[in-house]
């Protein structure tokens, strides 16, 4: 198989070309010792079939960030017909080094030189032909976004796998040798790129100057990171509903039918079991598209790198960034995709110290629990004042775990961001974004879903001859052998099943409550508000709040971090929180005489 | 006049004398444009003693303070 590798520096646009050179076919690949996702796919170029790899964006070849590591780990045991390096046209007095660097790996390569329409606009004209002549490199100008030039690129590549038809590797010694190659640069840069002196006051300049106002930039974000929840959850929700609504009725209208004839046992599992499993990984895609396609407007748009550039006073003092902070917020809504989200930090000590403090955030799924319990046990003022310290408490506990964390997980990357221009991507490459983050997540998290639901469903069905969740059940028996751990925060053996249940997702709890209690969702409110009083009530909030949010949220933990010790970290960790501040909780207000 | 790049005031411009950091975060700067000879201009800095937004030709970056303290840099009046 031809191996093509793309390789450039962040913010050149590498991801946008690689989508138009690709189309929608690519996957994420599996490369031995990465633990970064890379994209890629197979095409047909100049007649044959190519694997086009798309490599992560470095700053310098020689470098260690975990993404500078990826690339030369790649690099060292992949063999490839040659690399095409994108880079920034009106960048090239410095991005130029980068291609420097790799021509000491002695591989083929094409230069491509993208964003040709923003260097139009900045005045730098560049001599392509001098640049070719004295790189030694073909050089093509194109606009990945808008598309011209893009033809004579494929031509290049085309041209490149038909001189070198065989798959070499790199040559080990450069990935390793000095830079010497600033004279080189700035000759190279001298002769054949002319830059106008003043810069025109452009459109990313005035933005700057009220986006990140000293004074205004902050309320300002604020308001930004508000209205980007309302858009995502606005339209996600409602979807999301609709999702449910569409697998319900499948349920009760085809499968049901279907199963009649069915031995019950067989019926509850493919019912409860296996469709239910489906249905949870499938009422996730909803959010997660539209989440993507916002996320792509305000990462593209360059807004979430100045909004690290604002919270970063705040932030560093807890080892996370303003980036970790958008995505905490968002995870408001839903861990998952915000979970997701954290590939936008290049830092992998950073994300997973964010990927940590992201299931604290109090998701709409936890706020269906809780709206149920404080309208069930509370007066209306009290239960106002109990929903605010809930949401408290949730930041609380992730400040906290963040400074509990974050020397684990601190980041030796320099905090050395780009600003880029502001830039405002296309509807494709927004589309694009929802149809990959969502078969990522279909094939990255479905498995381990679906079988969550399926030992859920076995521990609270079995034995088949006993009401489900029954104490006779194994979820019942393993309510009996947790009494010693539950009873001393107030959540009774009944409480503790429910709790298993909310280990698939909040939302099942309060049905899961009215299996239990044998109870109507109608005059549940009423058994529960006669059977707890509201000590015990809120320890149960507090554990709900803080222990393990749902099964997709742990199945995506491993998906992004690609490690079963960080995930069992990331799932110990708050189940040990919950239980020691529901404990506190609990005999505290006992030991008050409440 | 000769001074460190955090103390330059926003629109203020410096030629970089010398740098003082690690390797590491040295090949960083080098490859987002930051060396010796290099003209950088200050644009605004973040409130509550937050990072700084510099420019370096067509290339903005935003750097904390402690970073930019290590940058020695001649002001261009």
């Amino acid at each position: 198989m031809k191996r093509i590798a793309l390789l450039g520096m962040p913010n050149t646009g590498k991801s946008t070309f690689f989508n138009r050179l690709t189309g929608a076919g690519a996957r994420v690949g599996n490369w031995p010792g990465i633990t970064v996702d890379l994209l890629a796919a197979k095409i047909l170029l100049a007649g044959t079939m190519v694997e086009v790899v798309d490599l992560p964006g470095i700053y310098n070849l020689h470098g260690f960030s975990d993404d500078e590591q990826v690339v030369r780990h790649f690099l060292e045991s992949q063999a490839v017909n040659g690399l095409v390096v994108i880079l920034n046209a009106s960048q090239l007095d410095r991005q130029l080094a980068l291609l420097l660097q790799l021509k000491a790996l002695k591989l083929p390569m094409t230069l491509v030189l993208n964003m040709s329409d923003e260097a139009k606009q900045l005045g730098i004209k560049i001599d392509l032909a001098a640049l070719a002549r004295n790189l030694d490199v073909p050089v093509t100008l194109i606009s990945a976004k808008y598309g011209q030039g893009f033809e004579s690129a494929r031509q290049a590549i085309e041209q490149l796998l038909h001189t070198h038809p065989a798959v070499i590797r790199a040559d080990t010694a450069g990935l390793s040798q000095d830079d010497n190659i600033e004279v080189e640069l700035d000759r190279i840069v001298g002769n054949t790129v002319n830059t106008p002196i003043t810069l025109a006051p452009d459109l990313t300049r005035r933005l700057d100057r009220v986006l990140l106002h000293p004074w205004l930039g902050l309320p300002l974000f604020f308001i930004t990171v508000f209205l980007l929840f309302q858009l995502v959850y606005g339209i996600g929700t409602p979807l999301q509903d609709a999702m449910n609504w569409g697998l319900e009725h499948i349920k009760t209208g085809l499968l049901q039918p279907a199963l009649a004839n069915a031995p019950l046992p067989v019926q509850s599992f493919i019912l409860d079991g296996l469709f239910d499993g489906v249905g949870t990984v499938l009422s996730f895609l909803p959010i997660i598209v539209v989440f993507f396609i916002f996320m792509a407007i305000i990462e593209d748009s360059g807004y979430l790198a100045r909004a690290a550039y604002l919270m970063d006073a705040l932030m560093a003092k807890v080892g996370l960034d303003g980036r970790s902070f958008v995505m905490q917020l968002m995870g408001f809504g839903c861990n998952v995709p915000a979970l997701m989200g954290t590939r936008v930090m290049r830092s992998r000590a950073l994300r997973l110290l964010t990927m940590m403090v992201i299931p604290f955030s109090l998701c709409s799924a936890r706020l269906q629990v809780f709206l149920f319990f404080t309208t069930a046990i509370f007066a209306p003022r009290a239960a106002a004042v109990v929903m605010f310290s809930l949401y408290l408490m949730s930041f609380l506990m992730a400040f906290l775990t963040a400074l509990v964390w974050r020397g684990k997980y601190r980041s030796v990357e320099p905090l050395l961001l780009e600003l880029p221009p502001y830039r405002f991507p296309t509807f494709k490459q927004l589309l694009v974004q929802g149809w990959q983050q969502s078969q990522h997540f279909l094939k990255g998290a479905s498995g381990f879903i679906v079988g969550g639901v399926v030992v859920v469903w076995a521990l609270t069905h079995y034995p088949f001859n006993v009401p489900p969740a029954s104490p006779a059940t194994l979820a019942g028996q393993l309510a009996d052998w947790m009494v010693p751990v539950f009873q001393p925060l107030g959540i009774d053996r009944l409480l503790s099943v429910a709790l298993l249940f909310g280990f698939i997702a909040k939302e099942i709890v309060i049905g899961a409550l009215a299996v239990i209690y044998g109870a109507g969702q109608s005059n549940l409110a009423g058994v529960i508000a006669g059977k707890l009083d509201w000590v015990q009530a809120y320890s149960f909030m507090l554990f709900t709040l803080i222990y393990t949010p749902c099964l997709s949220t742990v199945a995506v933990l491993k998906q992004e971090s690609k490690s079963y010790w960080f995930t069992f970290i990331a799932v110990a960790w708050p189940l040990g929180l919950a239980w020691v501040v529901s404990f506190a909780f609990y005999q505290g207000a006992r030991a008050l005489g409440w | 006049m000769h001074t460190s790049l955090d103390h330059l005031f926003p629109s203020q411009t410096g030629t970089i004398e010398t740098i003082d950091v690690s390797p590491e975060l040295g090949r960083r700067m080098a490859a987002l444009g930051l060396r010796p000879g290099r003209r950088v201009e200050m644009v605004r800095a973040a409130p509550l003693r937050g990072p700084l937004q510099i420019r370096i030709g067509h290339t903005e970056i935003m750097i904390r303070r402690v970073d930019a303290a290590k940058i020695n840099v001649n002001l261009v009046a």
